[in-house]
């Protein structure tokens, strides 16, 4: 058994227009090698390792924090459409004003003292999940002259094996700054809208919160074993 | 005919919901701000309950909701610290990467596999320090079959990492190095990329090269 490589909607490493890249991405193509059970395994027993699950941003301090509150909801899924159950989702996001909770960020936006910003959950037997918390501002930062990065909550999951480890970001529908953000922009189109969530009044709570819905779509199980369609002669 | 108002919706967009556009999440960049949601007290620590792994002076004391290290027993294994430091393509250190770790047991089980020791999670994470370094304590793993050697393996994050980089650590000197099938496929002049070599009681190091001369094998997984 191994997990798919790559499809056609994953970023390069080295992306110029993000300038960071320049130093910090690997030059040399990544190398193909087999899959073992290194790759195909992953950790489990989140709560020992993670511990409770926080899928409520909102609540996490004395007061309520300032924003629009939002629901983001949606299932894990593999390649092939089946459910990645139990599998951890830990988010992180600036504040509604833009600001995150880090000293290193340094744009004077106003903290929030009853936003942090950071949740996990763990998916359940159909892969879903679901998180209240505030919708993340735009913020500037220093990649080029007037840069701003669009709304976004980071996102991070680790799946069923080492192999379908990820890191991703959600976006928002109608943000104006995507098109022109050099991270989104890493992504070709049409691959990049897969980033964006949509907005659903189904999701959407009466008189309390909008809600989002984002699928997150991880590696799937590859048919044909790396020894047989690898093999140079 | 028209739809009651509480029951229109929004025309759909092209965005995550469109079936057209199914398949595989692209990847992003953790950026520099990830150390209030991702690296916990006692990540980089699989054998005891140190703090080890976080970098709680980043951000106020108030907001850290993360994780604290708890009891997990004693693995089974050689206690090792594995280190070094990960630097960028002009030999500077990254402050603002983070590393996890996946490896087996001293007997060459993952958790989770029938027989895996059960105080060994085998998962780790590591937030960078200013001078780039990382640090984890775990045990020595066993090998995971015949034909292999022990290896850990290791994912790299930061701020303009737009995907994880995947790699392994392989340990100078041991049995089975010469034929691992994946460090063999590397070619002869690299391999030294991903050996850490013994530097002291149990301390292994290897620095991650994310570009440059010596730059660090990643693979296409």
């Amino acid at each position: 058994m191994s997990y798919a490589r790559e499809d056609a909607g994953a970023p390069p490493s080295l992306f110029p227009d993000y300038g960071s890249t320049r130093t910090r991405a690997p030059l040399q193509p990544p190398l193909r090698v087999p899959q073992t059970r290194t790759e195909t395994t992953g950790p489990a027993g989140w709560d020992r390792l993670m511990g409770p699950s926080l899928a409520d941003l909102t609540t996490q301090h004395g007061g309520v924090p300032q924003g629009q509150r939002i629901i983001v909801t949606g299932r894990v899924l593999d390649e092939d459409g089946r459910a990645v159950p139990d599998t951890v989702m830990e988010i992180w996001q600036a504040n509604a004003a833009g600001r995150y909770i880090h000293g290193k960020d340094q744009w004077d936006a106003p903290h929030d003292p009853n936003f942090t910003g950071a949740g996990r959950v763990v998916t359940d037997a159909e892969g879903r999940y679901r998180f209240v918390t505030v919708r993340p501002g735009a913020y500037p930062w220093g990649n080029h002259r007037n840069a701003w990065r669009p709304a976004h909550i980071h996102l991070s999951l680790l799946g069923p094996a080492f192999a379908t480890r990820l890191v991703t970001q959600l976006y928002f529908p109608d943000d104006p700054l995507i098109e022109i953000d050099p991270i989104a922009n890493a992504v070709p189109m049409p691959y990049r809208q897969r980033m964006v969530a949509r907005f659903d009044m189904d999701v959407t709570e009466p008189n309390w919160a909008l809600g989002y819905r984002f699928d997150v779509v991880l590696k799937g199980r590859e048919q044909t074993p790396f020894e047989e369609d690898d093999h140079d002669h | 005919m028209t739809i009651d108002v509480a029951d229109r919706r929004p025309e759909p967009r092209v965005d995550n919901q469109d079936p057209a556009l199914f398949g595989q999440t692209p990847s992003q960049t953790v950026g520099p701000f990830f150390h209030y949601g991702l690296p916990w007290k006692g990540g980089a620590d699989l054998v005891g309950q140190s703090d080890m792994g976080a970098r709680p002076e980043l951000f106020p004391e108030a907001h850290y909701v993360l994780n604290q290290s708890s009891p997990t027993g004693t693995p089974v294994g050689a206690v090792i610290e594995l280190t070094g430091r990960v630097l960028d393509g002009q030999g500077a250190p990254v402050p603002d990467a983070m590393i996890e770790i996946w490896q087996a047991d001293a007997a060459g089980r993952y958790a989770g596999e029938p027989g895996s020791d059960p105080h060994f999670v085998g998962f780790g994470r590591a937030a960078t320090a200013e001078d780039g370094s990382y640090r984890f304590r775990t045990i020595l793993p066993g090998a995971i079959g015949a034909g292999h050697a022990p290896h850990v393996a290791l994912s790299v994050f930061g701020r303009g990492l737009i995907k994880r980089l995947a790699t392994r650590l392989y340990f100078d000197g041991q049995a089975g190095n010469e034929a691992d099938p994946v460090l063999s496929a590397v070619p002869v002049e690299r391999r030294a990329t991903l050996i850490a070599t013994a530097s002291g009681d149990g301390v292994w190091t290897l620095d991650i090269a994310l570009q440059g001369e010596r730059e660090t094998v990643f693979f296409d997984l």
